[in-house]
């Protein structure tokens, strides 16, 4: 059986993974299913640990970094980025 | 645009206040039926071929064409006034056009390049008819117009808490700062929308253009802080977060909005519950 990646990114209240989710994204390596940005006003899970609890596997979580010197006030783009993946068969139902 | 021209309804404080803090301001039906289809009816022939950019906006439109009348619409001339001044410069303007049969909707983006000013342009999004909620709209990050990104770096973000689509009846306008997070939506209705918009650049200090005359009654000194209040005044107005503000960042953008306030203001010692005040006292 081979396997296709579905990844979801989710984007944090603050650098706990516990904290609100307040962005998101899913891509489905499946093809099953078309997300058009900008369709979905709720959220997949309330938290990122509520992503772990469901079975999602985090790869990747943002790193803290202090503000660069003279940048300290600058907003820019969304800071706690987590990165969850699950391998699913493609024959499999829709997340 | 002369003042005698036609004329004009300008905003507020707390509108202007508004605009600072949430990136735009939306009127809904604001201009009327027959424009709204004279608009349209331009449209399908063939409207008249935009002037270069820097053009003065008194000079971009040719008097009696549809796109010269929205202009001069009091309340949309009130806007440009209040926001750009007396005769601010054309940029460009587009129509965007879907034909109701799409399957994607426009990545997440902030027009243009990156942009470090605080001096800030406007877009004008007008809506000469109704837009359906399966139509899809403009969608819009309220508050996201202060994130310094680029362009579609941020098409990641697929979805945001708080996002708006509009929906609205005929005639709606959006006023927006240049740097608002936007993105077409999916318009698979089978309908053709329509959304017409226009750039200007400021060609003076955006300095109290609006109308102040209500500005001496706002309290715009220090006030004892974490006590509850209406949150209608100017300095609580520029402090509402919105639901996709990391707990941390939203304090940076009250002292950005702060930022962008002082200089509509002409007062750099201006402030909204001393979020500026605390960390620029350094004493002698």
């Amino acid at each position: 059986m081979r396997h296709r990646q579905q990844v979801l990114i989710l984007y944090l209240g603050n650098s706990a993974l516990d904290s609100r989710v307040v962005s998101w994204a899913l891509y489905d390596g499946t093809g099953n299913t078309n997300r058009p940005p900008g369709d979905e006003d709720e959220p997949p899970y309330a938290t990122g640990l509520d992503a772990l609890k469901d079975g999602w596997r985090l790869i990747q979580l943002s790193q803290l970094h202090p503000a660069p010197p003279g940048g300290e006030l600058t907003v820019s783009y969304q800071r706690y980025e987590c990165v969850f993946e699950r391998l699913v068969d493609p024959g499999g139902a829709a997340p | 645009m002369s003042e005698s021209a036609t004329e004009s309804r300008r905003l507020s404080t707390r509108q202007v206040a508004r605009f600072v803090a949430r990136g735009f301001l939306r009127f809904d039906g604001l201009v009327d039926e027959t424009l709204n289809r004279e608009f349209i009816e331009e449209f399908e022939a063939g409207p008249p071929p935009p002037p270069p950019a820097g053009t003065p906006l008194s000079q971009a439109y040719a008097e009696g064409s549809a796109q010269h009348r929205l202009l001069q619409v009091p309340e949309v001339r009130g806007v440009i006034q209040s926001l750009l001044g007396s005769d601010p410069l054309f940029d460009h303007h587009f129509y965007h056009v879907t034909h109701g049969s799409d399957s994607r909707s426009q990545y997440l983006h902030q027009d243009s390049t990156i942009d470090t000013r605080t001096a800030f342009d406007l877009q004008l999004f007008y809506f000469p008819h109704a837009v359906r909620a399966d139509m899809g709209g403009t969608r819009l990050v309220p508050g996201s117009h202060l994130r310094v990104v680029h362009e579609s770096s941020i098409a990641r973000y697929q979805n945001v808490l708080g996002q708006e689509r509009i929906i609205c009846p005929a005639g709606t306008l959006l006023a927006c700062h240049h740097g608002l997070w936007h993105g077409g939506g999916r318009n698979a209705s089978g309908r053709r929308r329509i959304m017409f918009k226009v750039r200007l650049n400021p060609a003076e200090p955006q300095v109290r253009l609006w109308d102040v005359s209500d500005l001496e009654a706002e309290n715009l000194g220090p006030k004892p802080l974490f006590v509850p209040d209406d949150g209608e005044d100017v300095q609580s107005i520029l402090c509402q977060g919105q639901p996709w503000f990391e707990d941390d960042t939203r304090r940076l953008e009250f002292m950005n909005r702060v930022r962008l306030w002082r200089y509509l203001l002409g007062d750099e010692r201006a402030d909204a519950h001393y979020w500026m005040t605390r960390v620029e006292n350094v004493p002698r």
